[in-house]
């Protein structure tokens, strides 16, 4: 269980990246922060593995504060994946995913193994263990870090907007990779994402932040998106977009959003 | 040719003098550059005050350097500490910058990502930051290399003998193959020296190809 209570970042220039906020995420859930760039979703996200320290407040995991943990040690039982991976272009596959048990000192035939089993697990083939990262495409460098965070086997990912920066069509493969590996694993996870359609999709609870980490809405996905509760909720789940009537267009029933737009085609189920 | 090989012990001695005074400048600048550089990397202004006095150091023409060395470091005027000191500090002057930008020039997200898998500071730097740094620091150092072999031969102008002995003999003499020999010679060492670094640079770093052919394809 990771808890934020009433944590708040100021910077020293005067920005104020969060204020005042408080969530309880469960255990084996996971809950997706949904905003848009500058809302202070990533510096919450960092908050738990002390990448960041909050200016007011507490990060509680199971009931420890982390401002009582030593920093490095704690982030090496977190894992943590970012949108472009950053894998050590200088290491090959095998042994990116092994960076936490390295840092541990753990290096041998057990590592390698076990690293190989998360490749497998995340759906790279065996053969691209002795691979650098810069061989691989994006879709897959993303796979290696996931991989990589689940490595020291911990109980809680932080996944900073992890499928951003890969091609719609990839971005849903890796979307179904996690939902599966999930029910596999049972992760804490929190998620930040500014794509409303894979913060329903993926979370078991989706906050909508506004400004300065502002929760505007808490809630089930498909409650956010058909029961938005403000203006800004509205707008930032698509406005026009979500509101949608069927026309009959050449005799086939069509499905258009209020702004006019053709959506998709209503289909016998 | 006969005075090559009558004259051989006195070649294989200029050149084990002359790399007696390239070699150790060479590995000094490496060892002091490195850190200084990445020492500096957060301090814009100690970093620009670095670079600074290096492109002025680089300017300083060498025979003076050799000559005022003497009265700075308390040497004798034939002292070979002098003509060492002062190639140490122009390759000094070269690698600080290459360092400092070879550091500069590594992916910030890589650096995020390492930190938040849990690699502490002296980690690393060690395990990502050296060697995301090292190709250019290598091509750096071939550099260096190269121009400290060469300007090794300035001190034999002051008395310090290497290779470049050959030269001031052979110009006083106006006896062109001893010139001639001094200039085959310091070219084999450097190009010797620079196959050994590139073979150093193979072992050590054998992602470097990849990820420069990855990113010429890229």
């Amino acid at each position: 269980m990771i808890e934020f209570d009433h944590v708040s970042k100021h910077y020293d220039d005067g920005t104020l990246a969060v204020d005042d906020f408080s969530l309880t995420v469960p255990s084996h859930s996971c809950t997706v922060l949904l905003g848009s760039s500058g809302c202070g979703k990533t510096t919450l996200l960092r908050m738990v593995n002390r990448m960041v320290d909050p200016t007011a407040g507490r990060v509680l995991i199971d009931g420890e504060d982390v401002a009582s943990l030593e920093p490095v040690a704690l982030r090496r039982r977190i894992g943590y994946v970012m949108q472009h991976a950053g894998l050590l272009p200088h290491r090959t596959i095998v042994d990116n995913v092994a960076t936490v048990p390295r840092l541990r000192g753990r290096r041998g035939p057990d590592e390698r193994r076990r690293a190989l089993e998360l490749m497998e697990l995340v759906g790279l083939p065996a053969s691209m263990a002795r691979r650098y990262p810069s061989q691989l495409s994006g879709g897959q460098q993303q796979r290696v870090g996931v991989a990589r965070a689940l490595a020291a086997d911990p109980n809680i990912l932080l996944m900073d907007e992890p499928f951003g920066a890969v091609d719609p069509v990839v971005r849903q493969e890796l979307q179904q990779e996690l939902l599966r590996i999930q029910s596999e694993l049972a992760k804490t996870i929190i998620f930040v994402t500014h794509d409303v359609d894979e913060a329903v999709l993926l979370g078991d609870e989706v906050l909508v932040l506004g400004e300065g980490a502002r929760v505007e809405q808490r809630g089930a996905g498909a409650d956010i998106l058909l029961e938005p509760v403000n203006d800004f909720v509205r707008e930032f789940v698509g406005g026009t977009r979500r509101r949608l009537h069927v026309e009959h267009r050449d005799g086939v029933p069509t499905v258009v959003d209020a702004a006019g737009a053709i959506t998709g085609r209503l289909v016998e189920q | 040719m006969t005075w090559v090989w009558t004259n051989r012990d006195l070649i294989v001695g200029l050149t084990a003098q002359h790399l007696l005074l390239a070699l150790p400048s060479i590995v000094l600048s490496l060892l002091l550059a490195v850190p200084l550089a990445r020492l500096t990397l957060r301090a814009p202004a100690a970093r620009r005050l670095l670079l600074g006095t290096s492109s002025v150091l680089y300017a300083i023409p060498s025979l003076a350097l050799f000559v005022v060395l003497p009265g700075v470091l308390g040497t004798g005027i034939l002292d070979p500490l002098n003509v060492l000191v002062a190639l140490t500090l122009y390759a000094m002057a070269l690698m600080v910058r290459t360092a400092s930008e070879a550091f500069a020039a590594i992916e910030p997200d890589v650096l995020l990502s390492a930190t938040a898998q849990g690699h502490g500071r002296w980690q690393r730097f060690v395990a990502v930051e050296l060697p995301q740094a090292g190709p250019a620091i290598l091509a750096g150092l071939r550099v260096v290399s190269a121009s400290t072999l060469s300007l090794v031969s300035v001190g034999a102008l002051i008395g310090v003998q290497s290779l470049g002995t050959l030269f001031t003999e052979g110009y006083a003499r106006g006896f062109l193959l001893e010139i001639a020999v001094g200039i085959v010679a310091t070219v084999l060492l450097a190009v010797a020296l620079d196959l050994l670094i590139l073979g150093i640079g193979r072992a050590t770093m054998p992602w470097a190809g990849i990820v420069q052919r990855a990113g010429a394809v890229a």
